[in-house]
């Protein structure tokens, strides 16, 4: 695949403010297609990246390519193929929901059905009513059909379930799929880690203007850093054999192993061999079942943080308890 | 609604995708400024904020001023009643109000609430919005005049223009002074910071001008250096060039050069526009850290 056949390719990108990169030599390719989400805390750097995307803000250095295009030279032909949910609500004059949708309609050479529009974001009961007059949940969602009205290839979505109910936000993410669907590529910045793990195929952490982390959903939760907990509770019979040496933490890529009060846990990078060796080690000595045996994944957002938090998190983990194996 | 129709977690049917209207017929720019006029006017009549500060403040205007003057002005044998030599000057107000104070104003709270971002995210011939705002302002200067005239008439007996000459000066300087104060107003949202400071910076500009510019004091009574600057501007020329429509003409006598200058004027206000324009294509703003 050529690289112009990726609707966003991203290489080396700057942007620097005073003495301080908000944007620190970030790659990123976005594939044809894919629900991409990008994830990080406030002020990491996800809303200037999106704003040179789309030819809102200039580069300080950097290959920054959108749909074949330099976003900063900003052609009309090339917005007409964009779709751009900004992170702030907008507020409209005074005009009803229908009369909004059908003015930025007009101004797309091949725009969406604007009833359809309004419908797809749930405000066909509120079409009549002025935007002005609309909930907070409302006015985002009016904000989504005004991005997406002029029937884009790309579709920037700066947070946009943002302040929406449990309901909304559901609305949302089926509109997200309904482009999806159509082949529509989706750049999708959230603080819910949900949004992303339901809506997106890859992902990627931006944490301090860089990507820390990018992958696709179940690579990003089994990355090698991440750590399985493997826990069971040890039968009466075994609470005086030693546990094998393969299980030792130097062995096995174990970060972690004890036994607090008959209860053992493991945390390893290598969770196959450590269920092998812990099941052969307890049918050594004639146990047949390991009660409460868990193998636990990190959750995305566990791994969101520890990726966020860094070295901290993972040193406050480490706590000291009473009985550590060997 | 067929093949894609189909139903999510949530029942919302999502619509059908090939269901994308045809390209559209005709001019790009023609669409979009048609929408946004539409957009325009709708905004302006049912924003009563708006319709109260623009429309409703030189009709305030008028009514105190021809209520607070008594007297009357002689040039030559002609004698005018005072009020009616500052109608002239009220109705060149009111249309400053509405294009110089309604258009920065309005350009720097769209620029505050998101619009100016939206539409410059859509691939809209930028023209389309000036254009837009330039219709507005007519429509609304037309309105605007229309009652002021009315008033003035029917109250105060303000004498119509008597001539068709008289009627083709009202007309040309009406619509030079409008586009010379909404090209005025779109270059001044560009100075202005934020949308908490639009009225606190148009205002005041707008007021001293009506004192300097013959509005609220003739120009007999204005020191010559307040002249001077007042004459850098377009009220002053559209007041003066309106009173030539109103007033007898032996009253030119009674202004600084001892006579209407509507050449000059002309010119003054013909070079706005061409300032005013050059200043927007340089300096509005549709990206950027101001629009929010």
């Amino acid at each position: 695949m050529t690289p112009t056949d990726q609707p966003i390719v991203v290489r080396d990108l700057c942007k620097r403010y005073g003495d301080r990169n908000v944007v620190d030599h970030l790659d990123l390719t976005i594939e044809p297609g894919e629900v991409f989400g990008f994830l990080g805390p406030n002020g990491a750097g996800k809303t200037t990246t999106i704003d040179i995307l789309t030819g809102r803000r200039p580069r300080t250095s950097g290959d920054v390519e959108v749909l074949g295009h330099d976003p900063w030279r900003d052609a009309a032909a090339w917005r007409a193929r964009i779709g751009v949910v900004p992170q702030r609500t907008g507020e409209y004059p005074v005009l009803t929901v229908r009369e909004v949708v059908s003015m930025f309609a007009a101004l797309y050479p091949r725009p969406l059905p604007v009833d359809e529009v309004i419908d797809m974001v749930g405000l066909t009961k509120k079409a009549k009513d002025l935007a002005a007059n609309l909930s907070g949940g409302q006015k985002r969602r009016l904000d989504v059909a005004v991005g997406v009205v002029g029937n884009p290839e790309l579709i920037f979505l700066d947070e946009p379930t943002t302040g929406l109910d449990p309901v909304a936000r559901r609305e949302a993410w089926d509109l997200v799929r309904f482009f999806a669907d159509r082949g529509t590529t989706t750049l999708l910045t959230t603080h819910y880690l949900d949004e992303v793990e339901a809506l997106s195929q890859r992902a990627g952490i931006i944490v301090g203007g860089s990507l820390v982390e990018i992958g696709t959903m179940s690579e990003l939760a089994s990355r090698e850093h991440v750590v399985t907990t493997i826990s069971c509770s040890i039968p009466e019979t075994l609470r005086d054999v030693t546990l094998p040496a393969q299980l030792d933490p130097h062995q096995l890529s174990i970060d972690d192993a004890r036994i607090t009060k008959g209860q053992l846990r493991i945390e390893t990078h290598d969770p196959c061999q450590v269920t092998y060796e812990l099941l052969s080690w307890a049918r050594q000595y004639g146990a047949r079942e390991l009660p409460d045996f868990r193998v636990v994944q990190p959750s995305l957002e566990e791994v969101y943080l520890r990726l966020v938090h860094g070295a901290d998190t993972r040193a406050k983990e480490m706590a000291p308890t009473d009985e550590v194996v060997q | 609604m067929s093949g894609m129709q189909d139903v999510r977690t949530t029942g919302i049917p999502v619509m059908d995708p090939s269901a994308v209207e045809p390209r559209r017929p005709g001019s790009p720019l023609w669409r979009a400024t048609v929408a946004l006029t539409k957009a325009e006017l709708r905004n302006f009549f049912r924003n009563k904020m708006q319709l109260t500060f623009v429309l409703l403040f030189p009709i305030l205007l008028l009514v105190v001023f021809a209520s607070l003057f008594s007297g009357s002005v002689k040039v030559g044998d002609e004698t005018v009643p005072l009020k009616q030599l500052m109608m002239a000057g009220i109705i060149a107000a009111g249309v400053m109000s509405t294009g110089f104070q309604g258009v920065a104003i309005d350009i720097v709270l769209e620029r505050d609430k998101g619009m100016i971002r939206r539409l410059a995210t859509a691939p809209m011939p930028r023209a389309a919005y000036f254009i837009a705002k330039i219709v507005r302002v007519l429509v609304t200067t037309f309105v605007e005049v229309a009652i002021l005239l009315s008033i003035s008439v029917f109250a105060y007996h303000l004498p119509l223009p008597g001539t068709g000459a008289r009627w083709l000066t009202f007309g040309w300087v009406i619509l030079l002074g409008t586009f010379a104060c909404t090209l005025m107003g779109m270059a001044w949202a560009g100075v202005i910071p934020s949308g908490p400071a639009a009225t606190p910076m148009t205002t005041p500009i707008f007021l001293v001008l009506q004192f300097i510019s013959g509005v609220f004091i003739t120009l007999s009574d204005t020191p010559k250096w307040m002249l001077f600057v007042g004459e850098l501007f377009p009220l002053k020329w559209m007041a003066q060039g309106l009173r030539s429509v109103f007033l007898p003409d032996v009253m030119k006598y009674g202004e600084p050069r001892h006579s209407w200058e509507l050449a000059t004027g002309a010119i003054v206000m013909g070079a706005w526009v061409v300032f005013g324009t050059f200043v927007t294509w340089r300096t509005f703003k549709w990206r950027g850290p101001k629009v929010i």
